[in-house]
């Protein structure tokens, strides 16, 4: 079972969630951060990381003395990333999305593979005990976000297993990349006008790829009921509700996890989980 | 012409309200919001729309299946595992379609149509304060960069149109495509840090990007008193990095109270103690020396 925790709005508490959730539930556990722009949950679970990889993208190279400056490469990429100026070819590595069409296109042969570093996927083991952990980590100027989320998502813990995403804010194609083909999305928001409208965005997301879900309301109580009568009128269940709480909230900010500064929340991801499974089974979710 | 962009690197540290109270502070400005992803702004703003344009985006391909011989040649080309086999038939899924017409070019039969795509639409307004470029990229749909590019062209555009010399914009969480959209070529940037581990590691990653870029940065600190020890840390940080910091703000119920209310933090109360410390903040920001300079023709 893949379990993916999501928001749309930022800061909204995904990483809270994911975190309480992973040290609570029965292990085995494997938890996988793919907010690959802003990892935070390493923070909260001080994992040893145990090994590294590059995710690395192919980007073209081009042969000046095979090149017939024919250019065919640069009108099959559709992201003009190749450009002939006068008898040279230049290649904007930062604008590829590695599709492979110049190098197959190429009548020369004169394309070869240059490799581009995305980004770094890193796992290791946690101090609670039966917990496996995985992380993406974009490198600074890079804009390839979903290959490195996809990366990290084959770390997971495999059919039969319990697998955690801690999935990125917004509705787009890094979102869409942390959520596919998990089995439940958690939505995690805020009673706030901009907490209500960004859950909006991300239900829909979730709807549009058939994926059974619940909410969590975390600083409950902090801003107005409207997100109640959203759940309600939509039937999306909700799942949790975590008080604003200043002792929470002083424990994110060192990095605690929430089940050390209310230790009865243990319980209540335990019984989170059992509701999941629940409804990932009927997988009928709110719809 | 300048342009101030507000960002974070971890979502909820309080960008689109701090850009909200300071449109009010501001004599004379155009406010863009470029987060399209997650747009918040015009919550506070209640823009009233003038124009509303498509945003078209890039193209996916579909298979015509009058045509299509099944040959599997799209299936064995694409490298992002959009074409899916169904019984014996061949479909492009187009929540993992590319858009790079690989498959559109090399298809034997020809059978792979190419359509672009409506992504999105974007918005000219009016709000109580000034005047409003903003936008709502579609559910899933990608190109939120190119979306990002042109909600920051059209506010230049209402800049030069109007004589309004300054442009603030409320950018996107993270430090990917879309963030990297919303600072070319902008004055400086202000970063929205929140005192905690998270707010830290994020706001260290999205001023590594900005250096990057060579865009000037300053930083502020929301909620600052919830812990003074990381507030001390993030000060440390600002100093040797030469980030310049522009103030602090304490952690204050009535941001929420005035976003419930669609008001800004200064309409609601300008005598509170966070209104106050955001003013200062703003006049901290307008004097840096990057603020000074025309970087936008």
């Amino acid at each position: 079972m893949i379990i993916s925790i999501a928001s749309g709005k930022g800061g909204t508490g995904k990483t809270t969630v994911a975190a309480g959730l992973a040290a609570s539930v029965d292990p085995p556990v494997t938890v996988l951060d793919c907010d690959v722009e802003e990892p935070n949950l390493h923070l909260f679970l001080h994992p040893a990381v145990t090994h590294s990889e590059k995710v690395i993208a192919p980007v073209p190279e081009i042969d000046p003395d095979r090149c017939t400056l024919c250019r065919k490469c640069m009108e099959i990429c559709r992201f003009n990333a190749i450009a002939v100026a006068g008898k040279t070819v230049v290649t904007f590595a930062e604008l590829c999305h590695s599709c492979g069409g110049c190098s197959i296109i190429c009548p020369e042969k004169a394309i070869t593979k240059k490799e581009r570093v995305l980004g770094l996927v890193e796992t290791g083991t946690c101090s609670v005990p039966g917990l496996a952990f995985g992380q993406g980590l974009l490198d600074i100027g890079q804009v390839m976000v979903p290959p490195v989320v996809r990366r990290v998502k084959t770390h997971g813990a495999g059919p039969g297993g319990l697998t955690l995403i801690d999935a990125p804010p917004g509705t787009s194609c890094p979102v869409i990349a942390a959520m596919k083909d998990t089995d439940f999305v958690v939505l995690v928001t805020e009673p706030t006008p901009f907490g209500l409208n960004d859950l909006k965005l991300a239900v829909e997301t979730v709807r549009l790829l058939g994926i059974p879900h619940g909410l969590i309301i975390n600083r409950a109580g902090m801003g107005d009921d409207a997100v109640y009568d959203y759940a309600r009128e939509k039937n999306l269940r909700v799942l949790m509700e975590i008080p604003f709480d200043r002792k929470i909230a002083t424990a994110y900010s060192k990095g605690d996890l929430i089940i050390s500064a209310r230790p009865h929340y243990k319980e209540k991801f335990k019984q989170l989980y059992n509701d999941i499974c629940r409804l990932a089974d009927d997988n009928t979710g709110a719809k | 012409m300048k342009e101030l962009v507000i960002l974070s690197g971890k979502g909820g540290t309080g960008k689109t309200s701090l850009t909200a109270a300071f449109a009010g502070l501001a004599p004379a400005l155009v406010l863009c919001d470029a987060d399209v992803d997650a747009a918040d702004l015009h919550l506070i703003m209640a823009p009233d729309i003038q124009q509303t344009h498509d945003f078209v985006g890039g193209h996916e391909a579909v298979i015509n299946q009058e045509i299509c011989t099944a040959c599997g040649t799209c299936f064995d080309l694409c490298r992002f595992n959009a074409v899916q086999a169904v019984d014996n038939t061949f479909r492009v899924d187009t929540l993992d379609c590319e858009g790079c017409g690989v498959c559109v070019d090399l298809c034997p039969e020809k059978a792979i149509d190419f359509p672009q795509k409506t992504c999105g639409q974007w918005f000219v307004s009016n709000t109580r304060f000034c005047p409003m470029v903003h936008a709502r990229l579609g559910i899933a749909e990608e190109n939120s960069g190119r979306l990002v590019a042109l909600v920051r062209e059209q506010a230049r555009k209402q800049a030069r149109e109007k004589h309004i010399d300054l442009i603030l914009t409320d950018g996107p969480p993270g430090i990917g495509c879309p963030v990297i959209a919303s600072m070319g070529q902008a004055g400086a940037v202000l970063i929205v840090a929140e005192p905690s581990v998270s707010g830290i590691h994020d706001m260290k990653r999205v001023a590594d990007l900005a250096a990057h870029f060579k865009v000037p940065a300053m930083v502020c600190i929301n909620k600052f008193d919830l812990n003074p020890g990381q507030t001390r840390e993030i000060e440390a940080i600002a100093r040797d990095r030469h980030l310049e910091m522009a103030g602090k703000i304490p952690f204050d119920p009535a941001f929420t109270r005035a976003m419930i209310q669609i008001k800004t933090l200064v309409e609601y109360d300008e005598h509170c103690p966070a209104a106050r410390a955001t003013k200062d903040i703003w006049h901290a920001v307008m004097a840096h020396p990057a603020m000074a300079v025309d970087r936008l023709m």
